[in-house]
């Protein structure tokens, strides 16, 4: 076979990779390996560039039962043989071309990843990025993708509880979407996805195969261009009612009959290739695939097609030999097909035949053995000129105008509240929803038990992209922060690595040091990473995204009753914890007064790790003794937004007026300091003696109660803060149509 | 008490069902859409939420087909208790059993917030515990919720004290501003003829604990037990 440089790039394959691929061979592959190589070795399946670093990643607990690697997604004990499978995925790519299909199957996929492993999904979040609104077809793509995750989660009844949207030109033609599951079971109902057992078979269960996604692994590792739109056959169509099915009756087989079967795994990207493929490496096993036996819903489909189709709604079940009708019968039963492709075989190749010829006969070992690089990386050449700019030459604010900059940054794009997006999602269906979204993290009751998890995502690309490792480390905090506003403790991180070309040395930069960020955060948080994606190539011709390193956190609550919320109480007294008001113009560094006043995105990030962690210690302790009654996480927009926030969410005032705001009325109000919290009580005293002891500083700013929200020289009605704050999306999204 | 909880391909308000039945002392229990039982007289039947069939035809337009909705006509027939909530509204509305259909929400967006309703009659089996004057707490979650039939069938409906529900503000006022999704006259839940079938788009399922943020919902399910207990 000639394989011309054509061929190569259609499975994004280098010529250097091609060779190492012969010589592994010791000949030429055949069509339908070289496909089914290309796939494997892509950034999206084999993780070339990324994986190299992954090594710097905390992957151990007491609570993790699944190590990151290993299976689709990580497990973790919740305690009683109750545990949690949790993960994040990006699908850019696809939701760049075709918004709505792109996101709709980045929630299927991501929910196959969670109960391919047994468990049953709980709760979606996504975390989206996009250009600024006032481009039209930035709009497009955010109702497109907004509409895709409510269109796929609401029919099959999993509650979209959390997520956030940030926008920043970076992002203009290159959306990030990045969809995270939790499943919860029991731990004796974990299922693996190992193809074990030489002689069983293998069961091919849901969607017929079509032509759609072939390449999709190969077009999520190449970056965009101006023809990417004629890409759009590698873009999937989802079919939630198909994938409802799939749940209930793969949950079933879990709950009820885990005897029957050795593994079961989804098909995602790379489609049946990787699924077959990494199932027989789990185990140490071959297989044996008939492409004649996968049912079809396109006439006259390749084997190549067939092994490299990312049809969505599929699942490859290994059943025991002895139970495969009991297993055909259960699926039959929830109207589904199910058909026998192939079996598990002893000697590690992967045999794919096209009824009688075989068109494939590969070691397992080297579809897995994906090229590793080494990065090179530079630091980018203007970031010492950014993060050293004089932030204390701006001029100040005016307190005059203090008021009015409230009301702006509360209704602009990233803050205004995102009541538009999730009440276009189902987020209570399974009735567990204990606190809803809107808040910092969304908090699942664990029925049966007293016992919840609390879910939150998050990532602020600008100050990522202001210093990688700074940035990654906040991206962790503030997620943990999210979660212990709610009351729970972190335990453990998904992570969804979303970055530009890894062959340039300076997105090879932000991508080591992030991962380096994230993973100094983690151990400081004793928080591991269970599981994780890597999306890179993420550009236009315009450039890069900004790094965005998004995290998604899983905590435990153990009591839901007591789950907090922003929302203050008439007569509560509020405490600012971690720094005093008073702030100085550093702390304005790649916030979003910054670039909203001052349009620049510049200045050096801080986050003190230590005290981050006692200042969540403290939080959580605080709220163990029962002298809390609400909490909030101070960040994006600074103090005054997140006062803001906290009095429309308990439609009630406050009395701050006698707060000092400091030498810089801007970085008071507006400034973004890390590590601290907004918290109510009834017992200051008690709260200042516990922040004492933990040495974290804390800051009495006043009485909730009134209409009025007095801080300082400021004074707003509640009623106009709400109205701005919940009316800004909608403002924005009926902007003018100025392209399509 | 037992009820029959149907469920179609598709159908995912089946487990909140069971659980707020359980809330208030029924005792529910699945059906699959295949079967075709014969519900005994006093037992409730659920026709719960989700997307039966993905709803990719129209909302219930297959589900109806259904071999239990056979057993759903004849006990509804037989004067048994039938509740459609959200779809399973949608799906009594296809099966001829209620009046109408449901539309397009008028934003065309899915729906997923509070709502109150104001209860329009005490005088069904689904009703008779509930006070007129107060408006439940209970939430919707739909895309096609617009309730829709012509003046005359409304008119009707009105007249004889089968309009249910209404959405209303959290005062028990019938206003534009409260109505989620364009629903001809507010209206939120209907009953048949018989006053023994009710169709509503909101979720008693959902406001069933305070830890889920209210139970206004139970009240329904009260409001049945008081009925077959008159029964029996």
């Amino acid at each position: 076979m000639t394989v011309d440089d054509h061929t190569l790039a259609q499975v994004a394959m280098s010529r250097v990779e091609f060779d190492r691929l012969v010589a592994m061979l010791e000949r030429e592959p055949t069509e339908v390996e070289l496909g089914m190589a290309g796939a494997l070795w892509s950034e999206h399946c084999g993780y070339k560039h990324s994986r190299p670093l992954f090594k710097h990643f905390p992957t151990r607990g007491p609570r993790v039962l699944t190590e990151v690697g290993t299976e689709n997604a990580g497990a973790i004990d919740l305690g009683d043989g109750w545990c949690a499978v949790f993960k994040m995925e990006s699908h850019n790519h696809p939701s760049a071309i075709e918004p709505y299909e792109g996101a709709a199957t980045g929630v299927g996929g991501i929910l196959r990843d969670i109960f391919a492993m047994g468990m049953r999904p709980v709760a979606l979040l996504d975390s989206l990025r996009f250009g600024p609104l006032a481009d039209a077809h930035n709009r497009h793509l955010f109702a497109g993708v907004v509409a895709g995750i409510g269109g796929y989660g609401n029919c099959i009844g999993v509650p979209t509880v959390g997520g956030e949207v940030q926008m920043a030109p970076q992002y203009s033609g290159n959306p990030l979407v990045n969809a995270m599951c939790v499943g919860v079971g029991r731990v004796d109902h974990l299922l693996s996805a190992a193809a074990r057992g030489v002689g069983n078979p293998l069961v091919l269960v849901g969607a017929d195969t079509g032509r759609d996604g072939i390449h999709g692994a190969t077009f999520a590792s190449v970056e965009l261009d101006q023809d990417s739109a004629d890409r759009r056959p590698a873009v999937q169509v989802g079919n939630p009612f198909m994938e409802k099915l799939l749940m209930e009756a793969c949950v079933e087989l879990a709950e009820q009959h885990g005897d029957w079967i050795e593994g079961l795994q989804d098909l995602g990207a790379a489609g049946l290739t990787s699924s077959a493929v990494e199932s027989a490496h789990r185990a140490g096993t071959g297989i044996d695939i008939d492409t004649q036996l996968v049912p079809r819903r396109e006439q006259a489909m390749t084997p190549y097609e067939v092994m490299l189709s990312e049809s969505q709604e599929r699942m490859l079940v290994i059943p025991k030999r002895e139970h495969l009708d009991d297993v055909l019968a259960l699926f039959r039963r929830w109207e589904l097909h199910a058909d026998v492709i192939g079996s598990v075989t002893g000697d590690q190749m992967a045999t794919i035949r096209d009824g009688a010829e075989v068109v494939a006969r590969i070691s397992i070992d080297v579809l897995s053995d994906a090229p590793q690089y080494e990065l090179e990386t530079r630091r980018p050449a203007d970031l010492d000129a950014r993060q050293s700019e004089d932030l204390s030459a701006l001029p100040d604010l005016d307190v005059a105008h203090a008021g009015a900059m409230l009301l702006e940054l509360l209704g602009s794009e990233n803050l205004a509240s995102r009541r538009w997006i999730f009440r276009q999602y189902d987020h209570q269906v399974q009735n567990n929803t204990i606190v809803a979204p809107g808040g910092d993290a969304a908090v699942i009751w664990l029925k049966g038990t007293t016992r919840g998890i609390a879910v939150a995502t998050d990532c602020n690309g600008r100050l990522v992209g202001l210093e990688p490792r700074i940035g990654a480390q906040i991206a962790v905090a503030e997620a943990a922060r999210n979660v212990v506003a709610t009351g729970a403790l972190p335990v453990a991180v998904t992570d969804c690595l979303n970055f530009g070309n890894p062959e340039h040395p300076e997105i090879a930069y932000q991508l080591a040091q992030s991962i380096i960020g994230l993973s100094e955060a983690c151990r400081a948080l004793e928080t591991p990473v269970v599981s994780g994606n890597a999306s890179l190539y993420n550009e236009t011709p315009d450039g890069a995204v900004l790094p965005t390193p998004t995290v998604g956190m899983l905590g435990v609550i153990e009591d839901v009753a007591r789950a907090m919320t922003p929302a203050l109480h008439d007569g509560d007294t509020v405490l600012l914890l971690g720094a005093t008001v008073a702030q100085g113009a550093e702390t304005l560094a790649g916030g979003e007064y910054l670039a909203h006043a001052h349009g620049r995105v510049a200045g050096l990030p801080r986050l003190d790790l230590d005290l981050e962690v006692r200042v969540q210690r403290l939080v959580l302790d605080a709220h163990a003794r029962g002298l809390l009654t609400a909490a909030h996480d101070c960040a994006d927009g600074g103090l005054a937004v997140a006062l803001a926030e906290c009095c429309i969410a308990g439609n009630v005032g406050l009395d701050a007026r006698a707060i000092d705001l400091g030498a810089r009325t801007d970085a008071a109000l507006f400034g973004e300091a890390q590590s601290r919290f907004l918290v109510a009580t009834r017992d200051v005293e008690a709260v200042r003696v516990l922040a004492a002891a933990a040495d974290v500083p804390c800051t009495v700013l006043g009485v909730a109660g009134g209409g009025l929200l007095r801080l300082g020289p400021l004074a707003l009605a509640v009623e106009e803060l709400r109205d701005i704050h919940e009316g800004g999306l909608a403002r924005i999204l009926s902007g003018p149509e100025t392209m399509v | 008490m037992r009820a029959a909880v149907v469920v179609f391909p598709g159908t995912w308000s089946d487990g909140d069902c069971i659980y707020a039945l359980s809330r208030v002392g029924i005792e529910g229990y699945r059906v699959w859409h295949r079967e075709a039982p014969d519900f005994a007289a006093d037992e409730l039947v659920v026709l719960p939420g989700g997307f039966s069939y993905g709803d990719y035809l129209r909302c219930g337009a297959i589900a109806r087909f259904s071999p239990v909705m056979e057993s759903v006509r004849a006990h509804a027939a037989r004067g048994g208790l039938v509740i459609g909530i959200c779809n399973g509204f949608q799906i009594l509305c296809e099966a001829g059993l209620l009046p109408g259909v449901l539309m397009r929400n008028a934003s065309l967006q899915f729906r997923c917030q509070s709502t109150y309703l104001l209860p329009g009659s005490a005088d069904s089996p689904f009703t008779s515990s509930l006070d007129l004057d107060r408006a439940l707490a209970v939430p919707i979650s739909h895309g096609e919720g617009n309730y829709f039939a012509d003046a005359a069938t409304l008119d009707l409906l009105e007249a004889t004290g089968r309009v249910a529900f209404r959405y209303c503000d959290a005062d028990g006022a019938v206003t534009d501003e409260a109505n989620p999704n364009g629903a001809q006259r507010n209206i939120a839940g209907i009953l048949n003829e018989g006053r023994n079938v009710l169709g509503m788009m909101p979720h008693p399922e959902r406001a069933c604990d305070p830890l889920l943020g209210g139970e206004d919902g139970n009240a329904i399910w009260r409001s049945v037990l008081d009925a077959v207990g008159v029964r029996a």
